[in-house]
């Protein structure tokens, strides 16, 4: 597949799919962020994650249009209130459906699955009937658009650079909280042994709650931050579930670097194939040898070192 | 259980559910529904393949697929590969730049016949392959995650990849598998027009016999000792792996049964609707076939069909009516059947009928013994003999 390309252009190609891959990394990495705490930390399988990622993305719109037809001075900066507001709001519906549907499964993770496949359902009909079936975009502010020239043939969008910055910082600061933090300890106490977590005094139901709440939280700034770089329509969370799945799984449910490496690696892959073969091609390719490897490899790259 | 003559059997309460499924399926829908009609319910009954299958999968062994429409697709590909090519004769496509190849292929700029599409040519490879094929893959699959003890939800997610490669895979390549479109204007198998009604309706009769062919297989599975071993696994697999049965084995050997269900009712799906689609394969698709097994009762095959035909049912129902509700009905029943009543339908039954039917039996029983009869009705006696699919209970509460 590399036939007719001299090693210089090779380079560059490398180098121009590599700076495109990143912006799907950043995507990765904010979706399987959410996800990895609550899978990774609960082992809940939640299939409703790109709905709540796309909630968050519904609200930035209707941040948008609200700062534009009320607070046109202050456009600007909408984007800031937005990321606060889709957390919050994002945040407050996974503690709901936690108490509502998850509290009551946690024995049972397949059962899990299908309960949040049907609220998936139900949440994407409800932004079809809400919001109509056709995407939407938000209004980019003045300084979000434009590019970094950084050589001739590379160049970087700064909204795709802007969620890049948004992904880093949401891992170091789910790094800081999950390692050093108190309420971290005490989620991973609650992991590591329930009884014991809990005869130590910890609330672990609470920690479950807001485990869950946090995870949808953060999808909810995915979802903001998605709007940067694509429309949102009802069904735009499910094309992403099953690649982020694999991210998650891939990097080693309970370790927050073996996702981002992982990410890493499988939007890297994805985005150079793109370019030799076609789309579907390099897609199809990409998830054989990440799930080829996980058959060989069950546990993910990086694996928590555990006597069972 | 012990051997006893099939006759006694059908007069017991397990063969009674049999005989109502079957005059249900054989007679009243045949004689109460137009071919149209009728043809639906045929496709219906091909996802109670694949619902029978999980619940072999799932509701017993504990492994949930959501990939089952991978196979289920792949039967019905190899189904629909033959019809293709008998389809596409050379007189037939004299108008294309290469006649005798499928149409999408010429319009893809293919110039001659895959070399996997050669063997398509054979029926009887075709339907060698309907089951073969799937049961490989699931083979395949089950032999490397198996083996390493892979299981529970990360099993559910990888196949849920495979079933996500496969619908991006048969979309992309489009010259070799008819892309988004699927395979389609299928005409006879075998020089027999399978488009016409009276073909329809006989294609509904081999569906339900090859439906009941498939309950008969599983029935034999759950019964014997490999059944209970199953289940035994899906509750204590450490105890039974400790017990010196080889868990992998059995897994591998109940996926593969699952997939052959699934490949079958795939190969009848393409016969009965007349095309075959990478829409039936993708996550969405398989995902609900989950929920066919699921509302029937995951432990109960005959639930499963019920499962499917009721889903279906409402599915078409609710689309032709009211398409937006749909969508929140399906979330609703995922919701329900997984919160309130993870037993299914099979589960309100013996809660809520049975009690009434043992009422029923109990009555018979005294005006017998009033009769002066000497025998203890069959029914009593079969019920102690025969294993009841519907008495064992999932029960929520295991670890």
């Amino acid at each position: 597949m590399f036939d007719g390309y001299t090693s210089s252009e090779l380079m560059s190609i490398f180098a121009m799919q590599g700076f495109a891959g990143l912006s799907l990394f950043s995507v990765f990495v904010l979706m399987a962020m959410g996800l990895a705490i609550i899978f990774g930390q609960m082992g809940v399988i939640n299939m409703a994650h790109g709905e709540f990622m796309i909630l968050g993305a519904y609200t930035t719109y209707l941040t948008s249009s609200f700062f534009q037809s009320y607070l046109p001075g202050l456009f600007g900066g909408y984007f800031f209130f937005a990321i606060i507001l889709a957390f919050l709001i994002c945040a407050a519906l996974g503690a709901l459906v936690e108490w509502l549907m998850i509290r009551h499964l946690y024995h049972r993770p397949l059962d899990t699955l299908l309960a949040t496949w049907g609220l998936s359902l139900i949440m994407q009909q409800a932004y079809r009937s809400i919001f109509g079936a056709r995407e939407v975009g938000v209004d980019l502010p003045e300084w979000m658009m434009g590019a970094f020239q950084v050589t001739d043939l590379v160049e970087l969008p700064i909204n795709g650079l802007f969620v890049m910055i948004i992904a880093l910082s949401i891992a170091v600061a789910v790094y800081l909280l999950m390692y050093r933090s108190g309420w971290g300890k005490n989620v991973r106490a609650v992991v590591q042994n329930r009884p014991m977590a809990e005869a130590v005094g910890i609330n672990s139901a609470g920690i479950d709650r807001a485990t869950f709440a946090l995870g949808c939280g953060i999808a909810g700034i995915a979802g903001a931050a998605f709007t940067m770089i694509g429309s949102t329509g009802p069904s735009s969370g499910q094309a992403y579930i099953v690649d982020t799945f694999l991210v998650v799984v891939f990097g080693g449910a309970q370790s927050l670097i073996g996702t981002i490496i992982s990410a890493f690696g499988i939007s890297q892959a994805q985005s150079t194939m793109e370019f030799f073969l076609s789309g579907s091609m390099a897609k199809v390719l990409t998830l054989l040898v990440v799930v080829g490897i996980l058959m060989l490899r069950p546990e993910g790259l990086m694996a928590l070192k555990v006597r069972r | 259980m012990k051997s006893s003559s099939p006759l006694k059997w059908f007069g017991s309460r397990e063969g009674l559910y049999y005989l109502a499924l079957a005059f249900l399926l054989a007679v009243i829908l045949p004689l109460v529904l137009d071919p149209f009609r009728l043809n639906m319910v045929g496709k219906y009954l091909t996802y109670a393949f694949v619902a029978i299958g999980l619940v072999m999968c799932w509701g017993k062994a504990g492994i949930l697929s959501l990939g089952q429409g991978v196979f289920f697709g792949l039967g019905g590909y190899c189904m629909a590969m033959f019809l293709k090519l008998e389809a596409s004769t050379p007189e037939a496509t004299a108008i294309q730049s290469t006649p005798g190849i499928p149409d999408f292929m010429d319009w893809n700029q293919l110039t001659e016949l895959p070399w996997f599409w050669e063997p398509f040519h054979s029926f009887s490879f075709t339907l060698i392959a309907v089951i073969g094929v799937p049961v490989l893959l699931a083979f395949v699959i089950g032999f490397a995650m198996f083996t390493r003890r892979v299981g529970g939800v990360y099993f559910a997610i990888i196949t849920q990849a495979i079933a996500a490669i496969l619908t991006i895979l048969i979309i992309g390549q489009q010259g070799y598998t008819g892309g988004v479109n699927g395979i389609t204007d299928l005409q006879t198998l075998k020089g027999w027009d399978i488009r016409t009604d009276e073909a329809r309706t006989a294609l509904y009769f081999v569906c339900v016999g090859m439906l009941f062919l498939c309950l008969f297989v599983a029935r034999l599975v759950q019964n014997r000792k490999l059944g209970r071993i199953l289940v035994a696994m899906n509750a204590q697999e450490m105890r039974v792996r400790f017990s010196g049965y080889d868990v992998a084995a059995f897994k591998i050997f109940v996926f593969c049964l699952a997939a052959a269900f699934a490949g079958i009712g795939g190969a009848m799906f393409t016969l009965i609707v007349g095309f075959m689609s990478p829409s039936f394969i993708g996550i969405v698709a398989s995902i609900e076939m989950v929920i066919f097994c699921a509302l029937g009762g995951r432990l109960s095959i005959l639930g499963a069909v019920y499962g499917a035909l009721l889903v279906n049912a409402a599915k078409s129902g609710f689309s032709e009516s009211f398409p937006e509700l749909w969508p929140f009905a399906m979330g609703a029943l995922f919701i329900g059947v997984v919160l309130a009543f993870p037993n299914g339908l099979a589960g309100l039954y013996r809660s809520y009928v049975m009690p009434l039917e043992d009422r029923l039996f109990k009555r018979g029983k005294a005006e017998a013994q009033t009769s002066a009869e000497p025998v203890a009705t069959t029914a009593s006696a079969e019920k102690t003999d025969d294993y009841d699919p519907m008495i064992n209970t999932y029960s929520p509460e295991k670890s």
